[in-house]
């Protein structure tokens, strides 16, 4: 059986050796797979002022975005494309709480350029190459 | 206890206790609004009560590890912690902090990055707290007579903590930067370096415990903590398999992410292989009940629950949804909730001098708690399935599935009344020992 100090090489080598590993994928896909699979030539001013009003109102406490973040309201990377930008702009611009079936969000009464910077970000955001995520629900009955 | 300045850990033990209270409240306004019942939305919508829920989680098992790395150091290490004043303001700072990020919280001042939502200014005061933290811990070290193994797997874990805290203050424009370099933050701590942490308090108490030879138990640390790295730190991958960083992390990801468990599986079959090897019967039974708690449930919690939606393929369909959320409550509460627990329970008659040991009302807080989760997580299990069945497979709306899946949280509500009972319980008993007293230093 492995004595005390080669139990100790088998934690600091077996460290080292996958933390040089990640190091280097992860070089990797920030150098290359990242600027492509964003688009980062995209990345407009209006896009980085809607990731700041994103952040600052904490979306990310109730939705998802990415798959990341809160599981009480809907997910917002293909918010675009499924509701396009005058649906967006009249929840984000709305002074009363807006509340779908109930369920209630802060209504956060943005000006009409912000509101357009938040659609620019989702517009960005949308055409992020997700490897398929999210899924097509495959059990959906075609009309 | 043997050191005077031990007595420090009680004070941060208190703070924990307190902030674990609230989180609880957070948690309760977060379950019923999921009911439908948000009559607190216009003082606390549930993005701040998620944020304080999931930081408060974050600082009171931190503040629960710095009062065990207090209690721990000086113990392994034979001398004095080398400064208790600066402790103890450390302690107050550190409450300060805490209490000025949650009450932003309430008046839209935060980040919303999950988990990170401590505003920047406030970061770098984080910084300089826990800086002073290492200070005095590494100070000790350096001071000590010995230096153990367990106290520098555990003091590594604190370390590394502290430092890969910092990749998530750096602001991205682009948000998948941003969430890459957050989960350097959130994965290798809580799949990490926290790890570290747990398996060093894991073998101290085991050490105290059971009576088992310090050399037998390091040498098993050594090699559970390896394995935590080998898996864990590739296993980042499973949080960059679809947020625009490219399929080779679906490879990388599936393949080390599925090992992580076998960390927690060593973690388990290691303490209940010292139970039994031990000949030493500690008469505090209730904190070697919380010691093997933690390592079992840990594994159940983090690393079967994990396991069972780490693969791409399955996380494609779990991902964001209820299904993290019922594996994040059972491998936080089983990993490190536990473990602070333990440590509290184990040191709680050495620093008050009580030998109040095994009584009904703990025992009642060790089931309860463990009972209370394990429903809660059972419910959020069946509320994430049904989720991505309705939603990701048969299209439903998202408003409409979380209509159908309301009566879940229900049950959520009920399993943590259970839950909190015992963790009331748990209170009880600590503010029962009393405040610590130089009277209890046994020579």
């Amino acid at each position: 059986m492995l004595s005390k100090s080669q139990a100790k090489i088998f934690f600091l080598g077996g460290t080292i050796v996958t933390f040089a590993i990640f190091l280097g994928l992860s070089w990797h896909t920030l150098s290359t797979e990242v600027p492509k699979n964003t688009h980062e030539e995209n990345l407009t001013e209006a896009v980085v002022r809607g990731k700041h009003l994103w952040e600052s109102n904490n979306c990310m406490g109730c939705h998802t975005i990415l798959g990341e973040g809160a599981y009480y309201a809907p997910e917002l990377t293909k918010v675009y494309d499924r509701r396009g930008e005058g649906y967006i702009k009249s929840v984000l611009m709305s002074s009363g709480p807006w509340a779908p079936r109930g369920r209630k969000m802060v209504a956060y009464n943005m000006s009409e350029e912000e509101a357009q910077d938040m659609v620019s970000f989702f517009k960005w955001i949308g055409e992020t190459d997700l490897n398929g995520f999210p899924p097509e629900p495959d059990l959906k009955q075609q009309n | 206890m043997k050191y005077k300045s031990q007595k420090v850990a009680y004070w941060f033990f208190a703070l924990a206790m307190l902030l674990l209270a609230l989180q609880l409240v957070y948690g309760f306004i977060m379950g019923f609004a999921h009911m439908g019942y948000d009559g607190l939305h216009q003082f606390i919508p549930f993005n701040t009560a998620r944020a304080v829920h999931t930081n408060l989680l974050v600082v009171w098992i931190l503040t629960g590890f710095m009062g065990a790395a207090y209690y721990i150091i000086p113990e392994e290490a034979e001398c004095e912690l080398v400064s208790t004043k600066l402790a103890y303001i450390q302690l107050i700072t550190l409450a300060l902090v805490g209490v000025a990020a949650v009450i932003g919280y309430h008046f839209n001042y935060w980040e919303g990055r999950k988990f990170l939502e401590i505003p920047r200014p406030l970061d770098w005061l984080v910084v300089i707290n826990v800086l002073t933290f290492l200070g005095i811990i590494l100070a000790t070290l350096f001071k000590g007579k010995k230096r153990t193994t367990t106290s520098l797997v555990l003091t590594m874990g604190l370390v590394f903590a502290a430092l890969l805290y910092l990749p998530g203050m750096i602001w991205f424009d682009n948000q998948t930067m941003d969430s890459f370099f957050r989960w350097w933050v959130v994965h290798l701590w809580v799949e990490g370096v926290w790890e570290l942490i747990m398996g060093g308090i894991l073998a101290f108490l085991l050490i105290k415990i059971t009576g088992v030879d310090r050399e037998v138990i390091e040498k098993w640390l050594y090699i559970i903590v390896g394995l935590t790295f080998l898996s864990g730190i590739l296993g980042t991958g499973h949080h960059y398999y679809y947020i625009g960083t490219g399929k080779m992390w679906l490879i990388i990801g599936g393949i080390f992410s599925a090992l992580e468990p076998l960390a927690f599986l060593g973690m388990a079959l290691f303490a209940l292989a010292m139970y039994r090897k031990g000949e030493k019967r500690h008469p505090n039974k209730i904190a070697l009940s919380w010691t093997l708690g933690t390592a079992i449930v840990s594994f159940v919690g983090a690393g079967l629950l994990g396991l069972a939606h780490t693969l791409p393929q399955v996380n494609m369909y779990t991902h964001g949804t209820l299904v993290t959320a019922m594996h994040g409550h059972m491998a936080f509460w089983g990993a490190y909730g536990m473990i602070v627990l333990a440590i509290i329970a184990f040191s709680m008659p050495n620093l008050t001098g009580r030998k109040r040991y095994t009584n009904n009302t703990n025992v009642f807080a060790f089931w309860m708690s463990n009972i209370g989760m394990l429903g809660m997580t059972v419910a959020f299990g069946v509320a994430g399935v049904a989720q991505v069945y309705l939603e990701r497979k048969v299209g439903m709306d998202f408003g409409d599935v979380q209509q159908e899946i309301q009566v879940h949280f229900f049950i959520l509500i009920l399993c943590a009344v259970l839950f909190t009972s015992g963790i009331a319980a748990y209170i009880y008993e600590f503010v029962k020992y009393g405040k610590p007293t130089d009277e209890a230093i046994e020579n």
